[in-house]
């Protein structure tokens, strides 16, 4: 699950603060437990204190018979609800001021599927499970979920997701039908991850993106260049980038071990029978295109035809270079 | 209701007959007046429980009509007022005898008590033939819930969802009328044996209660559903 | 307390049958007159099995779940099946174990006794709830089984309607469940109304039955619309209804909502049975008459009600819209309020108490560390832009099992130890309750308290795959789910064991002042030979405004020695006493 990133912490409890309102987040999140602190020793401590104090010494103890006192109990509700209202005070304010984008924010679209992120750019650039956006400026996402496509015919419907980055303090969720949206400034260049954060099916917790934060003119040429940064780049390498970026690592080992798809390691040239009675002698490169584009097509027998239609998502020349790669996997 | 439980009652009915043998009363009760209480008190909970099962369903309504103003105007005049209208009526007709049936009860008329319940039974199985003739329509015209719209010449695409509710809230609510035709059925039989008396009628009371209720419930139905436009 | 004859006395003195007295175990011989029986106590000890052989279940489901954790990467199962355990684990806990677990239970047993009364208020319905329990129980047996559901234990759709048939008949059980919850909260209602004994008065009911009233509020009220939820769903799932399919013009956050409407309230019906024998717990423990009884009892009921106004706490980033998110989020501040100010009657109670280290004080201890900690974290989930960071992560895990856990179930094991010699007749062994209670504590803290951390830094919930850098804290949890499950197996054995072995209990073992000590341990079937009369409050430990104390006196035929040799008639005259109790 390391392919798309980490966390970077800042303290023992929380991520680094890499957008602009991570430290009103913060904040709050201090005040509380400075509220929290306050109030676990008052309970806790009275309570040791008490125990201790009024532990039975005979089984003819006299036991004091005040069950009011009016000031105290006055004092433990306004006090509270006082403290309580400050705390939704903070809280409010931080969340007015983390929802309403300014006007010129970049807007990146998001659609989620089972169980990958695709970002299209406002030049029509698109990228799955890799997130870029530039440094200093707010970005604005327009998100919702879509059905995944299984072959031409066939769909997943549409399920709710939800787009987490811990380092911004931000999250929202995607729903089918509906346009959810987020903002967010992160002030420096740096890479974090998002984590898809609502149950979606079996591979929720393998639903995560890279998410890259760039110099703006690096990240304007990249969006100019098609968001090809494999420029130059072996196919087979490009191929191995390939394989985390659209998420095939989350069914797919190399190394030979199953899960709930068989394995890259050897699988060129290999023999392998499929679930309805047919056989290949062995697996080549027209073989590998049509599973990624039209995966139900043939399925290797033994196993559920889960896998989501890559047609129209993968150019050619992606088809190629992951072809190249999984040859060098003997 | 009233405390006729406890003047002072005649030993023989209005023909003749003895009265319902004495009172069972429960061992953890005190008397027949503290169960008689306890058994109001626990039908008008379940009442209570009964509005909030079909309150989620009125919201659903009110929430899909304010999002879909024009559909649901649009889908509610495929709705037979006619029949919707003839329902109310049968409905509340059979309140009417429904609550003469309990009045019998505790007076002990057990020949008018048995007359009413029957009455307000067929009144029930008029309510459900009509509805039954309802649906037969809607089946064949395809208004049809969901997916299985397939209706034509509706302008807003949303008819669907209307037609999801109304099935829904008016199958449940038909539930319940057979439940209550069964509750019904179930006090003729004992009121035909001669169980119920001026001394023991929570039963019927009960019955006649959530008989109400169900009326009741349709009586907010009907309008909502049928008539606002 | 003077006593008078009931209305159809049957003097059932203490009958000796070949030797042995009669009580509610014994009076009635084979299986039959168990499943066919109408004795309160009876059908409670029927729940207290079927609810701890699901927590046997869900607990196990659950060291499955943190075992696989140990590590991020696959291992033990695939993920599909993962995703059916944590559903499993989720569903067994809240729909067959904790909301029936309390009021099935100690309720059953103790309600009626503690009112004064033969039996509760429709004896043949409380068996007719026990029935339609096993009958969800096993549906939801057969839909485990056979169907193997996934969506977790809230069902959120479009996940859930995916016409699976599982689903349906999961929800199916659900909906059979819900009604063995009305029908006991329903009569729980009129007997706490109707079937009080003379002179207990409203103010004169011990605590738990102010809890036990307030619970059964927001089961008879709440629980429909988990109903109707779950038919919609049922219906959306098998013929396409749409009115929660985006694709057909519904909506799924609309899902949501119905859900919340009763989960939320459902989630009081959880702790709110729990706080209320935590101050039976205290007041008896401490021998102390409980402070402030009025705001104690009151607060329940303004938990109750608040607590249906405040769902869509759990709906922050849902798409709900941001005026709602506001309101919602100042509501939930406002129902912090009655938690906090129990949590500090109790503490006032320890206050001048004389105070044992009793198994059930032990637990009740934990809970107010535990609890503590649970409602706190709360208020950080109440908070706005804190809610964004935390929401579906493993903090908001974290906060429900330290209410649920720390809070409820604590309660619940510190009932069963403190009505144990009532209901059994028998003692347990108090050095092995202690070290049971430390076992879960210290486990119960390391497995959850780790998860706050791996929350706030960002673990996702519902992950079977997690990033290496999380897997220390994981691991370490993993851990403590282990001392966890010592502690309660610890417990479930000397529990049976004292079954047998276990020292004969008194009337009263630990000199409480509510009705259900004066009776035998176990009580006779009609619980009171002769209905008593009640003269004062419930826990007035050291008299009443007369200093008189009620008569609580050992029964002589109970063992001397093992009744604390209470004293009645010392009345301290520096301490102030009330008018009223």
């Amino acid at each position: 699950m390391n392919e798309h990133g980490h966390i970077e912490l800042s303290t023992f409890w929380l991520p680094r603060q890499s957008s602009t309102i991570a430290h009103q987040v913060d904040f709050a999140w201090n005040v509380v437990t400075l509220v929290s602190i306050f109030f676990f020793v008052l309970v806790v401590g009275a309570m040791l204190i008490f125990v201790w104090r009024y532990r039975r010494r005979t089984e003819h103890d006299i036991t004091s018979t005040v069950e009011h006192n009016f000031r105290l109990e006055v004092a433990w509700t306004i006090l509270p609800l006082a403290i309580c209202i400050g705390l939704f005070v903070v809280g409010f304010r931080g969340y007015v001021n983390a929802s309403v984008p300014p006007g010129d924010a970049l807007e990146i679209k998001v659609v989620a599927t089972q169980w990958a992120w695709d970002f299209i750019y406002p030049n029509g650039t698109k990228s799955r499970n890799e997130f870029r956006m530039p440094a200093g400026r707010p970005v604005k996402v327009i998100m919702s979920a879509a059905d995944t496509p299984k072959s031409d015919t066939e769909v997943r419907p549409a399920v709710i997701h939800s787009f987490f980055i811990p380092e911004f303090r931000v999250k929202q969720d995607v729903v089918p039908g509906l346009y959810t949206t987020l903002w967010f400034t992160a002030p420096e260049p740096l890479d974090t991850i998002l984590l898809c954060t609502e149950y979606c099916g079996d591979n929720h917790s393998k639903m995560s993106a890279s998410v890259k934060v760039m110099e703006n003119a690096a990240f304007n040429e990249w969006m100019e260049n098609g968001g090809d940064d494999a420029k130059g780049m072996p196919p087979a390498e490009h191929g191995l980038k390939l394989y985390s970026k659209y998420g095939c690592n989350a069914c797919h080992t190399i190394d030979g071990s199953p899960r709930q798809a068989p394995s890259f390691k050897g699988l060129f040239g290999r023999k392998e029978a499929f679930n309805d009675g047919s056989e290949i002698a062995a697996v080549d490169e027209n073989y590998i295109r049509e599973s990624i584009l039209n995966p139900t097509a043939k399925v290797v027998k033994g196993y559920q035809g889960i896998m989501p239609m890559f047609k129209g998502v993968v150019t050619d020349k992606e088809v190629d270079d992951l072809i190249a790669f999984i040859k060098t996997l003997k | 209701m009233s405390a006729d439980a406890h003047a002072a009652s005649p030993a023989v009915d209005d023909e003749g007959r003895p009265l319902s043998p004495q009172y069972h009363v429960a061992h953890h009760f005190d008397n027949a007046d503290h169960q008689f209480q306890a058994n109001k008190l626990g039908i008008w909970l379940f009442l209570a429980q009964e509005i909030m099962f079909f309150s989620g369903l009125f919201c659903a309504f009110i929430l899909f009509r304010a999002k879909y103003y024009d559909a649901f105007v649009e889908a509610h005049h495929h709705l037979d007022k006619v029949m919707g209208g003839i329902n109310t009526i049968v409905l509340i007709c059979s309140s009417l005898t429904m609550a003469l049936g309990v009045r019998a009860a505790q007076t002990n008329k057990r020949k008018l008590g048995v007359a009413m319940l029957v009455m307000t039974f067929l009144f029930a199985a008029t309510f459900l033939v009509i509805k039954y003739f309802e649906y037969h329509h809607k089946f064949h015209d395809g208004l049809l819930p969901g997916r299985h719209f397939t209706a034509e010449g509706f302008v807003h695409p949303e008819a669907n969802i209307f037609f999801g509710i109304y099935f829904v809230m008016t199958g449940v609510h038909g539930v319940h009328v057979i439940v209550g035709m069964a509750l019904i059925l179930w006090i003729t039989v004992k009121m035909y044996r001669g169980r119920f008396s001026s001394r023991y009628y929570a039963p019927v009371e009960g019955v006649g209660l959530y008989w109400h209720l169900v009326d009741l419930i349709w009586i907010y139905l009907f309008p909502l559903l049928y008539l606002i436009g | 307390m003077s006593q008078t004859v009931a209305a159809e006395g049957h003097p059932k003195d203490d009958e000796v049958e070949g030797g042995k007295t009669l009580n509610y175990w014994n009076a009635k011989k084979g299986i039959l007159s168990w499943l066919l029986t109408v004795d309160h106590k009876r059908i409670g000890i029927m729940y207290l099995f079927s609810v701890l052989t699901a927590f046997l279940a869900g607990g196990i489901f659950a060291l499955l779940l943190r075992l696989k954790l140990l590590t991020g990467h696959d291992n033990l199962v695939t993920a599909p099946q993962y995703n059916k355990l944590f559903t499993l684990h989720g569903a067994m806990m809240v729909f067959l174990f904790i909301i029936p677990a309390i009021p099935g239970s100690i309720a059953n047993f103790m309600l009626p006794i503690m009112l004064g009364a033969k039996d509760v208020a429709f004896p043949k319905l409380n068996l007719m709830s026990l029935y339609v329990y096993w009958t969800g129980a096993l549906m939801a047996l057969v839909a485990i089984v056979f169907g193997q559901i996934d969506t977790g234990w809230t069902f959120y759709t479009p996940y859930s309607a995916s016409g699976s048939g599982p689903v349906i008949l999961m929800t199916l059980a659900v909906f059979i469940l819900g009604f063995s919850s009305i029908l006991t909260g329903l009569n729980f209602i009129v007997t706490i109304h109707k079937m009080r004994a003379p002179g207990m008065t409203w103010y004169r009911l011990p605590l738990f039955l102010w809890a036990t009233y307030a619970t059964s509020l927001v089961q008879v009220l709440a629980t429909p619309v988990l109903a109707i939820t779950l038919l919609l769903l049922a219906l959306e799932s098998g013929f396409s209804v749409g009115i929660f399919d985006p694709k057909l013009g519904g909506d799924p956050v609309l899902f949501q909502h119905f859900f919340w409407f009763y989960s939320h309230p459902a989630v009081y019906i959880m702790i709110l049975p729990g706080m209320g024998i935590m101050s039976e717990l205290i007041a008896v423990h401490a021998r102390r008459k409980l402070f402030g009884y009025k705001a104690v009892a009151f607060s329940s009921i303004g938990i109750a009600l608040i607590g249906f106004l405040v769902w869509g706490h759990h709906m922050f980033i849902s798409g709900q819209s941001e005026i709602a998110t506001t309101v919602f989020s100042f509501l939930t501040f406002l129902v912090a309020i009655p938690s906090g100010i129990k949590v500090f009657n109790w503490v006032a109670t320890l206050w001048g108490g004389s105070i044992a280290f009793t198994t059930p004080m032990l637990y009740a201890l934990s809970f107010l560390f535990l609890f503590t900690i649970g409602g706190l974290t709360g208020v950080y989930l109440g908070m706005l832009n804190v809610d964004i960071h935390l929401t579906d992560t493993y903090f908001v895990v974290a906060h429900f099992h330290y209410v649920m856990m720390g809070g409820t179930v604590m309660a619940f094991v510190g009932g069963l130890h403190h009505w144990w010699p009532k209901m059994t007749g028998r003692m347990y062994n108090e050095r092995l309750g202690a070290i049971g209670c430390a076992l879960v504590f210290i486990g119960f803290n390391m497995t959850f308290f780790t998860q706050f951390i791996l929350g706030s830094r960002g673990m996702p919930r519902r992950y079977y795959n997690y990033l290496d850098q999380f897997q220390p804290l994981h691991a370490f949890s993993t851990y403590g789910s282990w001392v966890i499950g010592l502690g309660f197996f610890l417990t479930l054995g000397y529990l049976l064991h004292s079954l047998k072995y276990g020292a004969k209990a008194p009337r009263n073992p630990w000199g409480g002042k509510s009705l259900e000590w004066l009776t035998e341990s176990p009580p006779i079937t009609e619980n009171f030979h002769d209905t008593p009369v009640v003269t004062s409050g419930p826990y007035d430990f050291m008299g009443d405004e007369h200093g008189i104390t009620p008569a609580l006196q050992h029964h002589p035929k109970d063992d001397p020695s093992h009744t604390p040799a209470y004293d009645p008639g010392h009345h301290d005259p520096a301490a102030k006493t009330e008018e009223k109790s």
